[in-house]
C-alpha cells in the first residue's frame, strides 16, 4: 500500500501527467463486462462515460480505482504501470452503495483519507491535521465537520467524499454518478467544484447518464458499451448519430 | 453488612471480573454495532451450549476447560462456517448462519439427555458471577487483553473493512483475514462472558454499551470507548446494587445496561425521543 511518489501538484509541471488505459478487460465470473477498453487522457480534464445501462461504466471506474480484478489490459499512470492501486487514485462510490448510517462524521471521513500515508499504526501528524483541514476548507465543510455524514444533503455528501479525495492527496477522482440524485442548485455547485479541481491540475473522469448536461460538465468523454465506441472531446464526440447508434444497441446483459 | 461484603475476597474478585468483562465487551460490542449484526451474536451465543454439551461428551467430566473449549469449538465451527458458506455470495451470511445454528443447536438438544450433569448446563445458560474463581478471572483477562491489544492495533484495517471492504480491499487490508478476525474475537469476547453472565445474557453485554453510546455521539472512536465505560462501570455498578436488591448479579448486569439504553433513546440530546429537535439550518 506504499507509494513511492509524493505529492506535487500536476499543475506545476510543464508536462501533463498522464493516464493511459490499455485494452483493458473486466469479466464477472465469465460475463465480459469490459472489453478491451481503451484511453489515454491527462491531468485538468474532465472525462464523462457514457453509455446505456449495463455498459461497463461503473465497471471501468472501478477497475481504475483497483475494487475489481482486470482480466487483462494495462493501467499506466505518469508513466509507470499500476499494478493494483495508487494512493493517487481516489475512488468515490455510487449513493446508494454508501453506508450513510454508520456512525461517523464527516471529519471521521476525511481523515480516512489519511489512512495510506500513516499506514496502520501511525498516529496522526501535524501534517495529516492540517491535510484534513485544508480538505475540509476547500470544500466548504468546515461548519459541518461533525455532522454524522447522513445528516447531509445530498450535494454535501458528495463533498465529504471529494474532501476524503483532497486529504488523500489523490489526483484522479474517480466519481461513480456524482450527479444522479442532486438537486439543480446542488448539481451547479458540483459542476463548478469539479471544474475547480480540475483547474487546480487533477483528472477527473465520472460516469454520467444525462447526455444533455456532459458538454457543459465535461471536457471529454469516453462512449462506452462494454467496447469503447468513441472517445474525445466531448464537443466531437457527442454528436446526435452517434449517440442515437450507442443507446439503440440493446443491451444483451445487465450485470453492473 | 455491606463493608463485610466488600471486604470479603471473593466479591472483590467478582466486581473485578464484572469490570474487566464489562470494559472488554463494551468496547468490543462497538464492533458488533458497525457489523449491524447483533442477531447473529444471538445466534453464535447460542451455539456456545451445544458446544459445552459436546465438550462434557466428549471428556466425560464438566470442567472450566472442556466447557470453554466445546463452546469455543462449536461458535468457531458456526461463526467461520457461515462466513464461509457466505463466500460464494448465493447464500446471505445471516441466512448460512441460521442454517448452522439451528443444526447445531439441534445437535446440542440431541447430546443433552445423555449427559450426567444436565442441571449444571442451566449454570452456563446464566452464569453465575458470584462463583468466579481464579482460573476464571485469568481467562477472562487474557481473553480481555488479547482482543483490547488486536482490536487497537488494527482499528485503521478494521474500521476501514467495516466501512468500504471493496475500498480497503485495493488498498491493501487482508479484508477477509480482518472479518475472520472480527468474527474470532467475537467469539472470545462471548466464551469470556459466559462463567459471569451466561450465554444468554452475555449477548447484553456484547450489543448494549456501543448500541447506548451510538445515541449518544456521531464519533466512532467513542462508540469503542465510550462502549468499555459504559460496560465496566454498568456491570460494577450493577454487582454492587445485585445484593442489596436481592437480584442474581448477571441478569443485574443486563437489565442495568438496558436501562441505560432505554434512558439514552429517551433522552439523548441529539437523537432522544422525548428531546425537542432542533430544526437544522444547515440541511438543505
Amino acid at each position: 500500500m506504499k507509494e513511492e511518489t509524493g505529492h506535487d501538484c500536476c499543475a506545476h509541471h510543464a508536462h501533463h501527467h498522464e493516464l493511459v488505459i490499455e485494452g483493458l478487460s473486466v469479466a464477472y465470473r465469465e460475463i465480459l463486462a469490459l472489453d478491451s477498453v481503451s484511453m489515454a487522457t491527462s491531468c485538468g480534464n474532465r472525462v464523462a462515460l457514457v453509455g446505456p445501462n449495463g455498459a461497463g461504466k461503473s465497471t471501468l471506474l472501478k477497475a481504475i480505482a483497483g475494487l475489481v480484478p482486470r482480466r487483462s489490459g494495462e493501467i499506466l499512470w505518469r508513466g509507470t504501470a499500476v499494478k493494483k492501486w495508487s494512493r493517487e487514485f481516489a475512488y468515490l462510490p455510487q449513493r446508494e452503495e454508501v453506508d450513510w448510517s454508520f456512525p461517523i462524521t464527516v471529519r471521521g471521513l476525511v481523515e480516512m483519507g489519511r489512512y495510506p500515508q500513516t499506514g496502520w499504526w501511525r498516529s496522526f501528524s501535524s501534517d495529516d491535521k492540517r491535510a484534513v483541514d485544508e480538505a475540509l476548507e476547500s470544500l466548504n465543510l468546515n461548519d459541518l465537520q461533525d455532522r454524522q455524514i447522513r445528516e447531509l444533503s445530498g450535494g454535501q455528501q458528495q463533498r465529504a467524499f471529494l474532501a476524503r479525495a483532497i486529504a488523500q492527496e489523490a489526483h484522479v477522482l474517480l466519481l461513480d454518478e456524482p450527479f444522479t440524485g442532486l438537486d439543480r442548485n446542488a448539481a451547479i455547485l458540483l459542476g463548478d467544484l469539479l471544474e475547480k479541481l480540475a483547474g487546480e491540475g487533477r483528472l477527473i473522469i465520472a460516469s454520467h447518464h444525462e447526455l444533455g448536461s456532459a458538454p457543459l460538465l465535461f471536457d471529454e468523454v469516453l462512449v462506452l458499451n462494454t467496447r469503447r465506441i468513441a472517445f474525445g472531446p466531448v464537443s466531437t464526440i457527442l454528436t446526435s448519430s452517434l449517440i442515437a447508434d450507442t443507446f439503440a444497441v440493446p443491451v444483451a446483459e445487465s450485470h453492473v | 453488612m455491606f463493608e463485610e461484603l466488600l471486604s470479603s475476597p471473593f466479591y472483590q474478585r467478582t466486581l473485578a471480573t464484572a469490570a474487566f468483562i464489562g470494559f472488554t465487551n463494551g468496547f468490543f460490542s462497538g464492533f458488533v454495532v458497525l457489523r449491524r449484526n447483533a442477531l447473529s451474536v444471538s445466534a453464535l451465543s447460542h451455539t456456545m451450549l451445544p458446544g459445552i454439551a459436546l465438550g462434557i461428551l466428549v471428556t466425560g467430566v464438566l470442567s472450566q476447560w472442556n466447557a470453554f473449549l466445546g463452546a469455543m469449538f462449536a461458535a468457531l465451527i458456526v461463526g467461520l462456517g457461515a462466513v464461509a458458506v457466505s463466500r460464494g455470495k448465493r447464500i446471505a451470511e445471516g441466512t448460512s448462519l441460521a442454517v448452522l445454528y439451528t443444526a447445531a443447536f439441534a445437535a446440542g438438544v440431541a447430546i443433552l439427555p445423555k449427559l450426567e450433569t444436565r442441571t449444571e448446563l442451566e449454570h452456563w445458560l446464566f452464569g453465575d458471577i458470584l462463583a468466579v474463581g481464579n482460573t476464571d478471572l485469568w481467562i477472562v483477562f487474557s481473553i480481555g487483553s488479547v482482543i483490547l491489544i488486536a482490536t487497537n492495533l488494527l482499528m485503521r484495517p478494521l474500521l476501514l473493512t467495516l466501512f468500504e471492504p471493496n475500498v480497503a480491499a485495493a488498498q491493501g487490508v487482508p479484508v477477509r483475514a480482518m472479518q475472520y478476525l472480527v468474527f474470532g474475537m467475537l467469539v472470545l469476547a462471548l466464551v469470556s462472558s459466559l462463567q459471569a453472565v451466561g450465554c444468554v445474557l452475555s449477548v447484553g453485554l456484547l450489543v448494549t454499551p456501543a448500541a447506548t453510546v451510538s445515541l449518544l455521539t456521531d464519533k466512532t472512536p467513542a462508540l469503542f470507548w465510550g462502549g468499555g465505560l459504559i460496560g465496566g462501570f454498568g456491570a460494577t455498578i450493577a454487582v454492587l446494587l445485585s445484593s442489596p436488591l436481592g437480584i442474581s448479579p448477571g441478569p443485574a448486569i443486563v437489565i442495568l445496561l438496558g436501562i441505560l439504553f432505554i434512558l439514552a433513546y429517551l433522552f439523548s440530546p441529539k437523537y432522544g425521543l422525548l428531546v425537542p429537535k432542533k430544526i437544522s439550518k444547515n440541511l438543505l
